[in-house]
C-alpha cells in the first residue's frame, strides 16, 4: 500500500474540476509517482501556472505556490537554484506552456535545469470558456474560431525536443499506466524534463465540436493516439493530427546549476559552502 | 579618507547589494542599467550567490520571487520598458509579500524613447504600475554614499515588511562616475526576514492589521502555499468578500502604519529659506547647486526638501518642513511628484520646473526660474 495521502492538502478539498476532467488521472499519477519515489513533501516544490492546470498546485501537500499566466517556469527557475537539492514540479497547460509562456518553455528546454515540467493538454483554454490554444486541432470550433480553427497546432514534443530538453515523453489520460511510468521516469531524470499529457475537455472543447460527454471525448483521444513504435513506420501526412505517444528523448547533458558550480564559482575564486 | 573609490551610481546598487547579504540577482539586459545586472554576474559567483541572466524581463522577476521563495535575499534591475514588462509580476511580489528589490534606473520616454538620456519619468509607474489596489515603496537616492547606503536599506525594508521595495535611479544618477568613501559595515544595519519559532498552524497570513506575514521559506519544514489569487489567512484562494477587505486592508495596511518608520528625506539650507525646491534624485543634485551658487553670489536664500522615500509620500515631513512658504517642485518630467506636492500642500503656493526633452535641467535653469519667481 503506497502512503499517498501526506500528499494531499485535505484543507483545501474540493478540487474545482468540471466532472469528468483529465487532469483528476494526472493528479493521481503525479500523487503516485512521489509516494512510489518516496520523497519527502517537504522536499517538494510544486508551482503552477494559469487555467485549469495552474489550480493543480493548491491540493498538494508540499511547498506550494500559483503564479502568474505562462511565467510558472521562471519562479520555479528561481526556486531550484535557491535550492539546488530539492524537487521542482511544473504543471502547465498548453496555454500557458506554449502560449503566452512559449519564451519560457523554450529556454528553460535549453537551460536544462533539473526540473520536471509536465503540460496538460487539453487543446484548449478551459477556464476562461474555450477559447483556441496553440494546440486546437485544425478546424475545430471554439468560442474564438466559431467557423473552425484555420491556425495550424504546435507540437509540444518536437518543440522541447529542437530546445533541448533531456527527457520528453508523450502521454494521455487514456493510458494511466504507461501515464505514471513516465512521469516516474522524469522524476528520476536529472535535467529538464517534458511531460506532455493529453487531456479531455468535453465541457469547453468537445461540446462545440460533437465530443460533449467524457466518454466520446476520450474515445476521440484513443482514436488519435499513436504508439512511438507504429509511428515509425508511418508517413509525416498519416500522423498530422496524431498525439504519438512514448518517450521521445532522454539524454544527459549537464544541468545549469553543476556548470555554474564547476565553472563560474570557481574561476571567480567563489568560497565553497 | 582611506576608502575613496571612483563609483558609478549603478556599481554602487551592486556593492551596496553585497554589503546588504544579496545572494541571488536574476536580469536582462537593458539600457541604462546593464552594470547593474554585469556587476552582478562578476560580484555574486565570489560570494556563493547566483547570477543568471534570463529570458526576459518577466522572467527575471519570476525567478527572484521564486528565490526569495526558496530563502534567498534577491535583487532585479531594469530600466522604464523592462520595469513595464515586470509590472505583472510585482503584482505578484506585492499579494504574496514577497521581499524583492526592484531597480529601476529611468530613462526617457514613453516606449523604447531615449535610452541613453536621464528622467524621471516613473515615479507614477513605481505607485500605480501594476493593476489593483496596493502599498508601494520606492526609494529614490540622488548622492553616491545615498545609492550605496538606500540600497541597504532597500533590502532592509523588503525583508522587514516582506514586500517588493523599487529603487529608482535615473540615468544620470546611475552612470554618473564621482568619488565615493565606502561606508564600512559598522555604518550601516542589515535586516534580515524574520521567521516564526514554531508553526503552530499553516495560517501564515494570520496577522494583526497592517503587521507583514510571519512565515518559513519553502523548505523550511511546513507545507505552505504561495498564491496569487486573493487568499485567506491560510494562502489558500477566496472570493468571500470579508476575508477579502480584511487581506486588502492588511496589505495596505502594512505600509501606512509604519510609513513614518519608512520615509527617509533630507533637508538643505531650510532654516533661513524663503522658498522651499522639492526635488530627487538627479535633480536635488541640480537644485543644491543652484542653491549654493544664489547663496554665495548673495541672492535669494532657497532650501531644498529632498525626499528619498518617494512612495509612500512624505506628506506630514513635508508639511512640517516647509510649513507656509512657497514651494519650487523640479522633476525631469512633465509634471508628476508636483500634483503629490499640491495634493498635500494644498494652501502654500507651488510653483513648479518641469522638463523632459533628454538633457537635465541645469542649476542655471534653476537659477533663472526662481529669479522669474522673485520678479513675479
Amino acid at each position: 500500500m503506497l502512503d499517498y495521502e501526506k500528499y494531499l492538502r485535505y484543507r483545501t478539498f474540493p478540487v474545482p474540476w468540471c466532472p469528468g476532467c483529465g487532469i483528476g488521472t494526472i493528479f493521481k499519477a503525479v500523487v503516485t509517482a512521489f509516494a512510489k519515489l518516496k520523497w519527502n513533501p517537504n522536499d517538494i516544490a510544486v508551482v503552477s501556472g494559469i487555467g485549469c492546470s495552474g489550480r493543480l498546485s493548491t491540493y498538494f501537500n508540499t511547498n506550494t505556490l500559483h503564479t502568474t499566466h505562462g511565467r510558472a517556469l521562471t519562479f520555479a527557475t528561481g526556486i531550484k537554484l535557491s535550492n539546488p537539492d530539492k524537487h521542482v514540479v511544473v504543471f502547465s497547460g498548453d496555454g500557458d506552456a506554449l502560449a503566452i509562456g512559449g519564451n519560457h518553455f523554450i529556454h528553460a528546454c535549453r537551460r536544462n535545469l533539473n526540473i520536471k515540467l509536465i503540460v496538460i493538454n487539453n487543446n484548449i483554454y478551459g477556464m476562461t470558456g474555450g477559447q483556441v490554444s496553440p494546440t486546437t486541432p485544425t478546424g475545430f470550433v471554439t468560442t474564438t474560431t466559431p467557423y473552425g480553427n484555420t491556425e495550424p497546432h504546435f507540437d509540444t514534443v518536437e518543440l522541447a525536443k529542437a530546445a533541448g530538453a533531456t527527457y520528453v515523453a508523450r502521454e494521455t489520460v487514456n493510458r494511466p499506466r504507461q501515464m505514471l511510468k513516465v512521469i516516474e521516469k522524469s522524476f528520476n531524470h536529472a535535467g529538464f524534463s517534458v511531460v506532455e499529457i493529453v487531456s479531455n475537455c468535453h465541457i469547453n472543447l468537445g461540446r462545440r465540436n460533437k465530443l460533449k460527454h467524457p466518454l466520446p471525448m476520450l474515445k476521440w483521444i484513443e482514436e488519435n493516439t499513436i504508439p512511438l513504435s507504429k509511428a515509425k513506420d508511418m508517413s509525416e501526412e498519416e500522423l498530422e493530427y496524431k498525439y504519438v505517444v512514448g518517450e521521445f528523448v532522454h539524454r544527459h547533458r549537464p544541468d545549469y546549476l553543476s556548470l555554474y558550480e564547476d565553472l563560474v564559482v570557481k574561476k571567480a575564486g567563489g568560497d565553497k559552502k | 579618507m582611506n576608502n575613496v573609490k571612483i563609483r558609478s551610481g549603478n556599481e554602487l546598487v551592486v556593492e551596496g547589494a553585497i554589503a546588504a547579504g544579496c545572494n541571488f540577482f536574476a536580469g536582462y539586459p537593458i539600457t541604462p542599467s546593464s552594470e547593474i545586472a554585469e556587476g552582478m554576474s562578476r560580484e555574486l559567483p565570489k560570494v556563493h550567490g547566483i547570477f543568471i541572466q534570463m529570458e526576459d524581463e518577466l522572467a527575471s522577476i519570476g525567478a527572484v520571487i521564486g528565490a526569495s521563495l526558496g530563502g534567498k535575499k534577491v535583487m532585479t534591475a531594469t530600466s522604464g520598458p523592462g520595469f513595464s514588462l515586470k509590472q505583472e509580476n510585482l503584482g505578484v511580489a506585492l499579494i504574496a509579500e514577497v521581499p524583492v528589490v526592484i531597480v529601476n534606473v529611468m530613462r526617457g520616454g514613453p516606449s523604447t524613447g531615449l535610452p541613453t538620456r536621464g528622467a524621471q519619468g516613473d515615479v507614477m509607474q513605481a505607485r500605480w504600475g501594476t493593476h489593483g489596489d496596493h502599498p508601494v515603496i520606492a526609494l529614490a537616492p540622488a548622492f553616491p554614499k545615498e545609492v550605496f547606503l538606500t540600497t541597504i536599506d532597500a533590502f532592509n525594508l523588503a525583508e522587514k515588511f516582506m514586500t517588493p521595495v523599487i529603487l529608482l535611479l535615473d540615468e544620470l544618477v546611475g552612470h554618473s562616475h564621482e568619488p565615493v568613501e565606502l561606508p564600512g559595515p559598522n555604518e550601516y544595519e542589515i535586516v534580515n526576514r524574520k521567521y516564526p519559532e514554531k508553526l503552530e498552524t499553516l495560517e501564515i497570513y494570520k496577522r494583526e492589521m497592517g503587521g507583514p506575514p510571519l512565515r518559513p521559506d519553502f523548505f523550511m519544514g511546513y507545507p505552505i502555499h504561495i498564491e496569487s489569487l486573493e487568499h485567506n489567512d491560510y494562502g489558500y484562494p477566496t472570493t468571500n468578500p470579508e476575508i477579502v477587505e480584511v487581506q486588502q486592508r492588511r496589505r495596505l495596511e502594512k505600509i501606512e502604519k509604519h510609513k513614518n518608520e519608512i520615509i527617509r528625506y533630507k533637508t538643505h539650507y531650510m532654516d533661513d529659506a524663503e522658498l522651499v525646491i522639492f526635488a530627487f534624485g538627479s535633480m536635488a543634485r541640480s537644485a543644491l547647486e543652484a542653491i549654493e551658487i544664489l547663496r554665495r553670489e548673495g541672492g535669494p536664500k532657497i532650501g531644498l526638501f529632498q525626499p528619498i522615500t518617494i512612495w509612500p509620500f512624505p506628506e506630514e515631513q513635508l508639511k512640517k518642513e516647509v510649513g507656509d512658504r512657497d514651494v519650487l517642485v523640479v522633476e525631469l518630467n512633465w509634471g508628476q511628484l508636483v500634483y503629490e506636492v499640491e495634493r498635500v500642500l494644498k494652501t502654500n503656493k507651488i510653483h513648479s520646473l518641469l522638463k523632459m526633452t533628454g538633457m537635465p535641467i541645469r542649476p542655471d535653469e534653476i537659477i533663472e526660474k526662481i529669479k522669474e519667481i522673485k520678479n513675479a
